[in-house]
Order: C-alpha cells, then sequence, then structure tokens
C-alpha cells in the first residue's frame, strides 16, 4: 500500500509538470489549430534560462525558497519572451498559408532551436542548482514507507497555483474573454475589434512561461539539462494534450497527471506483469493511438466542429 | 566502373551501384598504400586513427581518451618517432551514436588511410565499429569497451582494459566480502550492453559469494525521472544498490534515490570515473563505490610520473581512467609497430597479440587468447568530491576459473 501511495506521489509529480507543458501545446492549438513542436525546446530553453539566470546572479550558492522563487519567475518572463519572438517571426509569417506549412515550420523551428544549443553550449549535461536541498536531506514521511520530498512538494504547490492563475487569466480577464473569442473565431473576433496578432502574442507568451516553470521544476528533481531534453518530454506533453482532448486547458491537467501517473505504474509494477521498466515511454504513445482510435477528440474534447 | 554507370539506370540500381564503386575505389587506394610499404627507407608520417565521443552526453570519456592518444603521439614524435616515422593523428567525433561510429571507422580506414585505430569511448560504440575494422584488416584498440562481445567480433579487435565479466565479479566480491552486503538491488540501463554485461556479471558473482538480488530495474539513457523504479527498489530494502551505467545518467538517478530517502551505498563501475561526475551528481554520491582501471592516488612511480606530465600538458586537469587507458593503448600501439617493424596490418595484428607484462600506467598488461587485457582493477570510494583508493584487485585471484563460462550464450548473437 503504501509503495502504491509512493508511486502514486511520484507519478503524479511527473504529470504535473507534464500538464504544464501540456497548457501551451492545447492553448496555442485552441487559437490557432496549431501544434507547436517547438513548444518541448522553449520547455528546454526555460530549464537553461533558469540555469544561467542562477549563475549570474550569484544564486546557485544560496539554495532558498527565494532564490528558487526568483529563478522561477526570470525564466518564465525570458521564456514568454521567446515564445512571442517565435510567433512574431516564424508563424505569423506563413499564417496566411495552409495549416501544413505552419506545422512544418514549426518542426523547423524546433531543430532550430536544439541545433542552435548543441552549438553554442555543448550537448554536455550541465547540473541546475538545487534550491531546496532536497538531494541531501531525508523526505518527509507520510505513513509506513511513503514519503515525499521538498521538491515534489514544491512541484505540487507551484503547478497548482500556475494552473489556478492560468484559470484565473481565461475566466474572469478582459484578455481572457478575447483569447476565447479568438479561439472561438479568429475572424469574427477581428470583427469584433479585437487585436487578435496581440491575443495571439500573448497566447504563445503565457504558454511558453509555464513550460519554462516546468523546465525549472524539473530541473528540482533532475538536475542535469542538456540542449535535447525537451524532445521526449515535449511530445508526452503533447500526447498529455491530445489525451485530454487537445484545445481544452481542464483537459491537458487531466492528461498530463494520467500520462505521468501510466508511466510510473509501468515502471514501478510493469515488472509483475512481464513489462519491463523500458517499456515507460512506449506507453505514452500507445495511449495516444488508442485515444486516436477510439476517442479522437480526448477525454474531455467536444466532438469538434471543423470551422468552414 | 564508369560504363556501368553511362548506362541508363534506375535510381534504385544507383542505390545500389555507388557505395560499390566507392569500396572498389577503396580497395584501390588501400592497395597502394601496401605497395608504398615496400619502399625500402619509409619516412612518411604513420596515420593512426582516433574516433570517440568528443560531444554527446558522455563527451568526456572522448575527451579524456583523446588527451591520451595525443599525449603519446607527442612524447612519440619528440623522442624522433617511431622508426624516424612521425605519428599522426586523425580525430573524428562520433558523438556517442553507435551509426556515427561505424561511419566514421569506414571513413577513417578507406578515406585517410589510417593504419589503425584507437577509439570507441562506449562498448556499444565500439561494436558498431569493430567488423568494418576487421574486414579492412586494421588493428582496432578499444580503450575502454569492457564487453566480451567486443573483441568476439574479429583478431584484429583488442582491448587495454579489463572486461566486464571481471569487473562485475570485482564488485560482487568486494560488496559481499568487504561491505557484508546480503541483499543487492541493481538498476541498470537496458539499452546498453555494457550496462546489461556488467548487471549479469555482477548478478552470477554475487550468488556466487552469497548473496541475493532483491531488485532489479531498469532505465533507458536520457530518462528524467527513475523515481518509480527507486521506490521499488526501496520497498525491497537492499543494503546495496548496484547501478552499472554512465556518469550523466548515474548522478540523476544518485540525486532521486536520495531524494527519496535511499541511503545505502551505491556501487558503480568505470563508467562513473568522468571529473563531471562531481559536478553533476555532488553530495548524493557520498559513500559510494566503484571499480576502475586505476586510481591517482595510486603511489607507484609509473603512475605517479603519467599524472604529473598530464597535469603539466593539460593545465593541470588530472587524468582519468579514459585517458590512462587511452595513453595505454596507444602505447600498447606503438609498441607493437615498433617490434613489428612495419606498419602492415597484419604484421602489427601479430605483434599486439603478443604482448605480454608490457608497463602500462593502469598495471602490467598481457593480451591473451581473447585480444583481451589481463589487468587488475582498483575499487574507489567516493567522499566530498574525492575518488578514495580503497584496494587493489588483481585477476588470478577474482577470476578462479578462466572458463568462458559466465559469458552469457545472448552475446554470441552479436557476432
Amino acid at each position: 500500500m503504501d509503495t502504491f501511495v509512493q508511486q502514486l506521489i511520484n507519478g503524479l509529480n511527473i504529470g504535473a509538470i507534464y500538464a504544464l507543458i501540456a497548457l501551451g501545446y492545447t492553448m496555442v492549438y485552441g487559437i490557432l489549430r496549431l501544434i507547436n513542436f517547438a513548444h518541448g525546446d522553449v520547455y528546454m530553453v526555460g530549464a537553461f534560462a533558469g540555469y544561467f539566470l542562477a549563475l549570474s546572479l550569484g544564486l546557485a550558492a544560496a539554495p532558498s525558497f527565494l532564490s528558487l522563487g526568483i529563478v522561477l519567475v526570470g525564466s518564465m518572463l525570458i521564456a514568454a519572451v521567446v515564445g512571442v519572438i517565435i510567433e512574431r517571426f516564424a508563424y505569423r509569417p506563413v499564417r496566411k498559408y495552409s495549416r501544413m506549412t505552419t506545422l512544418i515550420m514549426a518542426i523547423g523551428v524546433s531543430l532550430l532551436i536544439e541545433n542552435l544549443f548543441v552549438a553554442q553550449i555543448g550537448a554536455a549535461p550541465r547540473a541546475f542548482p538545487d534550491f531546496l536541498g532536497s538531494q541531501s536531506q531525508l523526505p518527509y514521511r507520510l505513513f509506513g514507507n511513503a514519503a515525499i520530498s521538498k521538491a515534489q512538494i514544491v512541484i505540487f504547490l507551484v503547478s497548482v497555483a500556475l494552473m489556478v492563475l492560468l484559470q484565473w487569466i481565461v475566466y474572469k480577464t478582459k484578455v481572457g474573454t478575447a483569447m476565447r473569442a479568438v479561439s472561438f473565431n479568429l475572424n469574427s473576433a477581428k470583427l469584433m475589434g479585437i487585436n487578435t496578432d496581440a491575443i495571439i502574442s500573448l497566447t504563445f507568451g503565457i504558454g511558453s512561461a509555464l513550460a519554462a516553470a516546468g523546465g525549472v521544476l524539473t530541473a528540482q528533481y533532475n538536475p542535469n539539462i542538456d540542449p535535447l531534453m525537451g524532445i521526449l518530454t515535449g511530445l508526452k506533453a503533447f500526447v498529455a494534450a491530445v489525451l485530454g482532448g487537445i484545445g481544452n486547458i481542464p483537459g491537458a491537467v487531466l492528461g498530463g497527471l494520467l500520462i505521468g501517473a501510466a508511466e510510473t505504474f509501468v515502471v514501478g509494477y510493469g515488472h509483475h506483469i512481464g513489462i519491463a521498466s523500458t517499456y515507460r515511454d512506449a506507453v505514452a504513445f500507445a495511449i495516444l493511438i488508442l485515444v486516436l482510435l477510439i476517442r479522437p477528440s480526448g477525454l474531455l474534447g467536444s466532438t469538434v466542429q471543423e470551422k468552414v | 566502373m564508369i560504363p556501368e554507370l553511362k548506362k541508363p539506370i534506375s535510381v534504385s540500381k544507383a542505390k545500389v551501384l555507388l557505395p560499390l564503386a566507392i569500396v572498389l575505389m577503396a580497395l584501390a587506394f588501400s592497395c597502394t598504400r601496401q605497395a608504398e610499404e615496400k619502399d625500402p627507407v619509409d619516412r612518411s608520417t604513420i596515420k593512426i586513427g582516433y574516433f570517440g565521443d568528443l560531444t554527446g552526453p558522455n563527451y568526456n570519456f572522448g575527451k579524456s581518451a583523446i588527451n591520451g592518444v595525443l599525449m603519446v603521439a607527442d612524447e612519440v614524435n619528440q623522442a624522433g618517432g617511431i622508426r624516424g616515422r612521425r605519428i599522426d593523428v586523425v580525430i573524428e567525433d562520433d558523438r556517442g551514436s553507435p551509426e556515427e561510429a561505424a561511419r566514421l571507422t569506414a571513413k577513417l580506414i578507406d578515406q585517410d588511410n589510417v593504419i589503425a585505430i584507437i577509439a570507441g569511448g562506449t562498448s556499444g560504440n565500439s561494436l558498431a565499429a569493430a567488423p568494418k575494422a576487421q574486414s579492412s584488416h586494421i588493428p582496432f584498440i578499444s580503450p575502454s569497451s569492457t564487453d566480451p562481445a567486443v573483441t568476439q567480433a574479429g583478431d584484429y579487435i583488442f582491448r587495454a582494459c579489463f572486461v566486464d565479466s571481471f569487473q562485475g565479479e570485482v564488485m560482487a566480491r568486494f560488496a559481499a566480502n568487504t561491505l557484508k552486503a546480503q541483499k543487492a538491488a541493481i538498476i541498470f540501463d537496458f539499452n546498453s550492453p555494457y550496462g546489461r554485461g556488467l548487471t549479469d556479471y555482477f548478478e552470477l558473482s554475487f550468488a556466487k559469494f552469497g548473496g541475493r538480488i532483491v531488485s532489479k530495474q531498469s532505465y533507458t539513457q536520457g530518462d528524467e525521472d527513475f523515481k518509480g523504479q527507486l521506490s521499488s527498489i526501496r520497498a525491497a530494502e537492499p543494503d546495496v544498490i548496484y547501478i552499472p551505467g554512465y556518469y550523466s545518467d548515474v548522478t540523476a538517478i544518485a540525486k532521486q534515490a536520495r531524494m527519496i530517502g535511499l541511503t545505502q551505498p551505491l556501487l558503480g563501475g568505470d563508467g562513473w570515473d568522468a571529473p563531471e561526475l562531481w559536478q553533476l551528481g555532488g553530495d548524493a554520491l557520498n559513500g559510494s563505490y566503484i571499480t576502475t582501471h586505476y586510481s591517482v592516488d595510486d603511489p607507484s612511480p609509473a603512475i605517479q610520473m603519467f599524472v604529473e606530465s598530464y597535469k603539466q600538458r593539460y593545465g593541470n586537469l588530472l587524468p582519468d581512467a579514459h585517458a590512462a587507458l587511452a595513453y595505454d593503448a596507444t602505447r600498447l600501439l606503438v609498441d607493437a609497430i615498433t617490434r613489428a617493424g612495419t606498419t602492415n596490418g597484419d604484421k602489427v595484428r601479430d605483434a599486439l597479440a603478443q604482448t605480454k607484462n608490457f608497463p602500462g600506467v593502469t598495471g602490467l598488461i598481457t593480451i591473451n587468447a581473447d585480444r583481451n587485457a589481463v589487468k587488475p582493477a582498483v575499487v574507489l570510494k567516493l567522499q566530498d568530491a574525492k575518488f578514495i583508493y580503497q584496494e587493489t584487485i588483481h585477476p588470478q585471484i577474482a577470476t578462479p576459473s578462466p572458463s568462458p563460462s559466465p559469458s552469457p550464450t545472448k552475446k554470441r548473437r552479436t557476432l
């Protein structure tokens, strides 16, 4: 039982990170019907922004909640700017062409970012500072063998806070209303006097900031960051978004948590039924295939009405 | 080949013919090279190929190894070369990928006409590269590939390090006898021949010493989260945890193990031995033990002399095991070329195979009938960013039966 609880904590923890990244996929898809394949790389950029921020501000030597907070907010801002730049200079010029063009552009941007980073800072992994000291101190015992570390608690709290904040922005503010209007129908929104370009930029900015938060938080439990870290994580977050129903914000969160939990249970219990723990990645993609076959609109997605 | 190409041919045919043409050209080149060697006084440079992971997740292996190789080349050239011929090292980067390793081997042999190759940091890459070297009759020495299958690829393939069977057995012996461990857990890289090999041999030997494996988990290189596997391990309550991986994954595993409250000693192999280990792993590594090829703290004068001149060359950097092994591998090759008196692949191969009690910095090296180096291993303790020398274990003690019985039959498939 305590092992089960432990695996559930571990699974939901990774799931929370997938959810943060999946939100970016789902928001951009909701507005532009674009799958932004460079999103996983924005997550990586966020982690590196945090790393260099910590180095240049000397925060690595002063581990505390405050340092983590500064690095988290700073990297989110940097990633937001990166996201806005990507949208402005890569996607906006081709938006008027077919969706396929934008999709191929997204793949190109993704490869460009990865290779720029490999060329500039090298492919070698770097050690992200441990702000919480959770790598050197024992975790908090819950009951029996189940335990939770400071990093895991912080990951839960920060991701829940960010999701609540996003929900508030989308449903309680004027820009949120504008975002929903644009996602409902871009051209009508434009006719209603909404500055759609600004709203799209904002959506990219928010999505990228959430991914950066995911990057910094991930680095608190896996401190090795490298320029290709966003590929697999990005793909799994994409699967999470599809599972929850792409374009649907609560769906992305649900999908992320489910993928994280599924993956961890495969690792934790798979060997009892003859599935090696190395099947964890296969599981995410098997889920993708099943969702596309059985319920293409995802768990919470409504049957998508194709725009005419 | 020209008349064939002039014929109107389909695209798929061209795909077949082009590599054929390249192979024919390579053959033509290799013939001219052998003809040159028959000149009475040869003053041409001796070209040695090197490839390793100079970038990629384990880039430190390659960086250290190339330092060792270049150090030998400079030392030999300063002393007047091998019989007056200077050594020229052609360097390539395989970026840690086996496909790239295979391609670069062909490039080094066919385009650069190297007479021997020192290469393949990791076992997987050496396995990918070996067939080409074997079929071209180019001696191939891997400094640090410990998987037994590597030298089984053919009689031109050698190694300058001990094999996994020995390394796994040394750690099992150390865990059972010195640490008095009875229950061990293993977490290994499922896709790496190195990790699987060490796991098999550790398991076998640990059982022989009366221990029990209570949990066996796997991962794949580059995984971000290991807490699922580690939680299962924690439930099994082992005395020690064996992690026969490479340093980039191992450090992440060590940190996450501490994070979920595992305080047992972590055990590893030479894949941990890199200067970056501490920078990536930090305090989480304290109290761990590894088996490796040599220790910079070893008081022997030969080792201290090597360490000093390495530090002088490379800005006070301490030579890790990969630097020392690459140094020894290149020294073995120079020794073989000198004894053979020629750079002819067959003769150099024969000379290499006859190497006996060669005084390397990683111990006395004898090449056995399987073209493996027979030499001692050391156990080091990891504490506060230092590798502390524990003990040296010699092959005759740790390997009671030289029979290849522990070698799992599945390895033979890779032939």
